[in-house]
């Protein structure tokens, strides 16, 4: 084994694990679903790239470089349809923080389709499709 | 003991904190969607220990399980986002009544 690329191999895979804790701070100390999935996609992107090039450089094999581009490969095409729904999740069931948003388009947009967004206990989240023609915008007190 | 093993052994250290602090997310985690957001990080973490014990004693047996967790990784929090996670309406956060659509249909009997 070539001393210098085991090295090299295992800075990446130091840089890798030092994403995951920054990850998990993240994860702590974050207010929000949203805010919390920014900090938990480093590890599962950019720490998977440096500890799969990690590997690479240390294992200096080629059987093991395909498997290991069949990992990164996979996780990039998957990683952002799972943060996807788990976004779709957070918003449709109000787990985010609108008090912390600087711009809401979605919100905005979904106001102008007339949909609403009832924050109480026993209501359904998501939309009152029946008044999609009548009261277009947020209007108050349609009930 | 090389430095490249040396190296790996901090790399450890970080990754035992980060698996610590995710488990204190996934079981303080108010709602499922942060648990299910905690057990990607859990995931990617396991992967990362897999990989150092692959550099760390020179083997290829452990690679197949890191492809096979990131798929699971992948599925699993889909599933839990899709199907689970929208019965959980028991939390609310609370909003103040300057944001702008959550404020508005607030029914006034309950």
């Amino acid at each position: 084994m070539n001393p210098v690329l085991d090295i090299i191999g295992a800075l990446f895979l130091l840089l890798g694990a030092m994403l995951c804790f920054a990850a998990s701070v993240g994860l702590v100390r974050f207010p929000d679903v949203l805010t919390r999935m920014h900090a938990a996609t480093k590890p599962q992107t950019l720490g998977l790239l440096f500890v799969v090039v990690g590997v690479a450089f240390s294992l200096q094999n080629l059987q093991a470089l395909g498997i290991l581009l069949l990992v990164v490969v996979l996780q990039l095409l998957t990683a952002p349809v799972a943060a996807h729904m788990v976004g779709r999740t957070a918003y449709r069931t109000g787990q985010v923080r609108s008090d912390l948003l600087t711009e809401d388009d979605l919100a905005d947009d979904l106001a102008a389709a007339g949909f609403h967004l009832v924050s109480g206990d026993e209501d359904e989240p998501e939309d009152a499709d029946g008044e999609s023609s009548g009261s277009g915008g947020t209007g108050g007190g349609s009930s | 003991m090389s430095v490249a093993d040396v190296i790996i052994a901090i790399g450890v250290i970080f990754l035992a904190g980060a698996m610590a602090m995710t488990l204190i997310r996934m079981s303080r985690g108010p709602s499922t969607l942060d648990r299910v957001v905690a057990a990607d990080v859990v995931v990617a973490v396991v992967i990362a220990a897999l990989a150092m014990e692959a550099a760390l004693n020179h083997h290829t047996s452990t690679l197949p399980i890191m492809l096979v967790l990131s798929l699971l990784g992948f599925s699993g929090s889909l599933s839990m986002a899709r199907f689970v996670a929208d019965r959980d309406k028991a939390k609310k956060w609370d909003v103040p009544s300057s944001a702008p659509i959550r404020s508005e249909r607030s029914k006034e009997g309950t």
